[in-house]
């Protein structure tokens, strides 16, 4: 199990740059397979444009009390990028004025941003239909001060969205570290306890599952039978809906794809369940990920590989969606990852 | 030539046998997708026996693509392992009930 974050340890892939080479060489420099540009122009989805702004993601910081092995953040606790008030201000003019319904927050853990509580406090005024806050589950449980999130969540009306790769505790520690199954599901039964996922409170929690190895997730229906049955019956738990995300070759995950020899297959693999009806909802389409220090993004994996929006708005401070909007979308290999199947986003499945 | 019987990066090519024999490589392919559909079995169920038949055979490609097709569904290893066991015991019970053919044939020829 890896204890530090490919950027602790100095590693090659800890910079976006050879990342991207990465993709962009071997199997799709020999022709082997199709560079992803050439895949949706087939299809005719070239240039890529978005459409109705829709989400805005805000990435509160790369810390986390957690080092998972996929993590495409490469979050961890040596991680010190934290948003600043500064930023959040800028941020929270933003999400007054905007458009979309949904706001979302992720890290890392963002509740571990010292400013975590004032920001949603100030935020959930604004009164968007939708705010999510993406939860480890086990920040709930890592120190006392945290032990009230469940409660500071439902003052809020905060949307859970918490990550729990299975529903079993060897897959899950497997991936998340040694015990974090066990106080996941504490953690569920917290929430549940406060009135999350209960009927006639309207508080929603739905969970994350994502593959814990180099193979892409199943019928996101078919599974959330399966959650709902094995939650239910071993521990009580009640959720509301699970999202099946596919492991994007970046980060920790190209990491673990290429010293365990599968990141061909895998990558063949991605091409090989290629959906253009995916390409059509993919997620970059009706969001903008904004990160811990204000610049503007495509999307949450976009952002870790450093690429900007290719807009002449490209930081918090100077934001306007409709320039924002007339922008082309930056595509590379990792975007397979949202194509393949029925597709992947933060909301799940796009098809 | 390669110089080993078995390629793992064959089973990506499986698909290329229709282009020596259009007709019957579709006619396979669309059966093969038919099959493991959801049905009065679950695609879950089926791939387990997918599995176990894939062991039987002995064919490395199907127990690389079942293993894999496992892992997707959620199966988990204890599951497909019992599935093993139960093509291992129907194959090593094929041969033990020849054991009566073997019985009968010395008892006929005893005296």
């Amino acid at each position: 199990m890896i204890t530090k974050s490919l950027k602790a340890r100095k590693d090659d892939l800890s910079s976006p740059k050879n990342q991207l080479e990465f993709l962009s060489e071997g199997i799709f420099e020999e022709g082997e397979l199709p560079y992803f540009k050439d895949k949706i122009a087939e299809t005719h989805q070239l240039p890529f444009k978005p459409k109705k702004l829709e989400i805005l993601q805000l990435n509160l910081g790369y810390m986390c009390n957690q080092v998972c092995s996929h993590c495409h953040v490469d979050a961890g606790p040596d991680r010190k990028e934290i948003m600043t008030v500064e930023t959040m201000k800028q941020c929270l003019e933003v999400i007054k004025n905007t458009g979309a319904h949904t706001l979302d927050l992720t890290g890392g853990a963002p509740e571990m941003n010292p400013n975590f509580r004032w920001f949603v406090e100030e935020a959930a005024k604004a009164g968007i239909r939708d705010f999510i806050v993406r939860s480890n589950l086990t920040i709930i449980l890592a120190n006392k001060k945290y032990h009230d999130l469940p409660e500071f969540f439902k003052k809020h009306n905060v949307h859970v969205v918490s990550s729990l790769p299975f529903y079993k505790r060897e897959k899950t520690d497997k991936q998340r570290g040694s015990g974090v199954f066990d106080k996941s599901i504490k953690a569920l039964q917290m929430l549940n306890a406060v009135g999350y996922a209960q009927e006639g409170t309207g508080l929603k929690l739905d969970l994350v599952y994502n593959p814990s190895g180099a193979f892409l997730p199943t019928d996101q229906q078919a599974m959330e039978q399966d959650f709902k049955k094995a939650l239910k019956e071993d521990f009580n738990i009640d959720f509301g809906n699970l999202f099946a995300i596919t492991n994007l070759p970046i980060s920790r995950f190209l990491e673990y794809l290429i010293a365990s020899e599968n990141y061909e297959d895998y990558m063949y693999a991605l091409v090989e369940a290629y959906n253009p009806a995916a390409v059509e909802n993919v997620m970059c389409t009706n969001t903008i990920s904004i990160s811990w220090d204000g610049w503007l993004y495509d999307c949450d994996f976009n952002q870790m590989l450093e690429l900007k929006v290719n807009s002449k708005v490209q930081h918090i401070s100077e934001y306007n969606e409709d320039i924002l909007n007339d922008r082309n979308i930056i595509i590379s290999q990792h975007c397979y990852g949202c194509t393949a199947g029925a597709g992947s986003s933060c909301q799940g499945t796009v098809t | 030539m390669a110089k080993n019987y078995y390629d793992p990066a064959d089973l990506r090519k499986f698909g290329e046998i229709t282009e020596w024999s259009e007709e019957l490589g579709s006619k396979f392919f669309d059966y093969y997708g038919k099959v493991f559909e959801e049905g009065a079995l679950s695609a879950r169920e089926k791939s387990l026996i997918a599995l176990a038949v894939a062991h039987v055979v002995k064919c490395p490609y199907c127990i690389d693509a079942y293993t894999r097709d496992g892992l997707q569904r959620g199966i988990t290893k204890e599951e497909m392992m019992e599935a093993v066991h139960a093509g291992a015991a129907i194959e090593s019970g094929a041969t033990l009930v020849h054991g009566v053919q073997m019985m009968n044939k010395y008892k006929k020829l005893s005296m």
